[in-house]
């Protein structure tokens, strides 16, 4: 990486508070290249209409358009065909719509769903619903120390009984990386489906859905470089066939009578209404944008600040990193000392230093590492060493501000 | 955007050195707040009789500015009726706007007034006090 790829992003090129903008915070929402911020325009200023009932050319162009950028996510993922990719919102909205049209129809009393304690908000809730409208149990993989999981413990904790099991692929706090691959096989094994929430690996990672062999994969668009409000859902073709839409409206169906109506077939059957077309857009030039960097070149770059921010920090006096040593994708999570995470980030927001404090949508993680919430810094591709070296400089001030000047 | 504006002294001392921390041990009336962006958390007190806050104590988790101000909040509001507490309630939300307001009597609190130039953090100022007015609140139900 070099800084070539800093100067695509607009936005990097700021002062906050009277300091050069270090922004550490792409796990809550990555910035937009120029070349996303351009196709966007370009969409609204030449293409835009509504998809799929125009005759007229902006119709074409923009069904074009949009079902171009399917074409390329299911390329991005290796789906095997564009009937297996949905659009959605984002992770949630893909992760609801497996939870309650994929769920009541596979789910009953006494069956098990199969979470780990440090799932994000977004894959526990529609699972702690769709438990409690079956009668169905919630089972958690317990966590090592590191918060890694065992597959000895997936294999004792996934039984006959499991019909889901759903796990993220990257944590959002832990920058742990969870083996889904083999999680898979285990799932299969007891004829139980894995759902996967991709939020914080789509955008780092190489993703294959087939190598993984998951069941259904869940996606943001806007952690990877794309706009907000667009996301998808990938589900394996007989799967998605068999379920029902949650969403009845225009665009999704075949035939509309007074009484009875069918639908459309994959993947338009979940996309009633309007769909996200600039949205779709947007994510497509995303796409472009990150192949010609390669994924696997960033993931490198990331491996190597990650590293490099791990031994940076931990040469702080009282800092206390969670998660594995050698981590595997961006994301470091930290205390310092007794100074509240909000007071740390004030301090380094102060410095133009840009990082989350809180509970990160894990509330039961944070309970399992017996804290009420911890700052978090993650990178992306724009970042660089010195963006490190910015927030470790920032960080003792912080402590020296809250030691001495106040202490 | 000057540190200090924020991290008085003041507040810090609170914070370090918090008044009224604590709980009753009979069954008065309790309320849990929280602010689930960012996993702050109050745990408020309030014994109040004939129309008067004679005690209150809190517990809790959270930064600097929402515990200090839980602090400053249950020293300022004891002794005071209710109508006087809701008052510097609504007085508090001014301050937190920028608004020039005394606090007469007690003025630890105007050390918060460096919040408004920092929106991120007013809802951490404002926790404690939407506590007492949530308490005093289900009070007057009874």
């Amino acid at each position: 990486m070099n800084s070539t790829i800093r100067e695509q992003f607009p936005i990097l090129n700021q002062n906050i508070n009277g300091h050069p903008l270090v922004y550490l915070d792409s796990a809550a929402t990555s910035q937009k290249p120029r070349q996303v911020i351009d196709a966007l325009k370009h969409y609204y200023e030449w293409d835009n209409a509504n998809v799929h009932r125009g005759v007229h050319t902006l119709g074409s162009r923009a069904t074009d358009a949009y079902e171009g950028a399917r074409e390329k996510l299911a390329k991005f993922i290796n789906a095997r065909s564009t009937k297996e990719i949905i659009f959605t919102r984002g992770t949630t909205t893909a992760l609801n719509l497996v939870a309650s049209s994929y769920g009541p129809a596979n789910v009953g009393e006494g069956d098990e769903i199969v979470l780990t304690q440090m799932e994000h908000h977004s894959n526990l809730i529609p699972w702690q619903q769709l438990a409690k409208k079956t009668g169905a149990t919630l089972k958690y993989i317990p966590l090592q120390q590191d918060g890694n999981i065992t597959l000895e413990d997936a294999e004792k904790t996934i039984t006959d009984r499991t019909k889901i099991v759903a796990i993220a692929y990257v944590s959002n706090v832990m920058g742990v990386t969870h083996p889904i691959k083999e999680l898979a096989a285990i799932a299969h094994r007891h004829g139980a489906v894995i759902v996967v929430d991709g939020a914080q690996s789509t955008p780092h990672l190489k993703v294959d859905v087939q190598d993984l062999d998951c069941d259904f994969y869940t996606l943001s668009g806007h952690k990877m470089c794309a706009p907000t409000g667009i996301g998808a859902l990938y589900g394996k073709r007989a799967l998605l066939e068999a379920m029902e839409p949650v969403e009845f409206g225009g665009e999704m169906i075949d035939d509309v009578g007074l009484y009875e109506s069918t639908w459309k077939e994959l993947p338009w059957k979940f996309e009633g209404g309007t769909p996200i077309i600039a949205g779709a857009v947007g994510l497509g030039a995303a796409i472009d944008f990150l192949q010609e960097i390669g994924m696997d070149a960033i993931h490198n770059h990331e491996m190597k600040l990650a590293a490099y921010a791990e031994q940076r920090l931990s040469q702080i006096d009282d800092l206390t990193i969670y998660g594995p040593r050698n981590r595997e994708v961006g994301v470091v999570t930290f205390n310092l000392g007794d100074v509240h995470p909000h007071d740390v980030a004030t301090v380094l927001d102060a410095e133009g230093v840009a990082v989350r404090a809180g509970h990160h949508c894990c509330q039961p993680l944070m309970r399992w590492l017996q804290v009420s919430s911890t700052a978090r810094a993650s990178f992306y591709l724009y970042n660089t060493e010195e963006d490190v070296d910015r927030l470790v400089d920032a960080l003792i001030k912080a402590k020296e501000y809250f030691t001495y000047e106040l202490g | 955007m000057n540190l200090d504006d924020l991290y008085r002294r003041v507040i810090m001392d609170h914070y370090k050195n918090p008044r009224n921390r604590g709980s009753f041990e009979d069954d008065a009336l309790k309320i849990e707040l929280n602010n689930p962006t960012c996993g702050d958390r109050i745990t408020l007190q309030l014994k109040v009789e004939d129309g008067v806050v004679k005690d209150a104590r809190y517990n809790g988790e959270g930064c600097s500015i929402s515990m200090s101000s839980a602090s400053m909040m249950t020293e300022a509001v004891k002794g005071k009726t209710v109508a006087v507490a809701l008052d510097m309630a609504d007085r508090f939300s001014g301050l937190m706007k920028g608004e020039p307001v005394e606090f007469e009597g007690y003025e630890d609190i105007e050390a918060l007034s460096g919040v408004n130039k920092f929106p991120a953090r007013i809802k951490c100022a404002t926790l404690a006090w939407n506590a007492l007015r949530k308490g005093i609140d289900e009070e007057e139900k009874h």
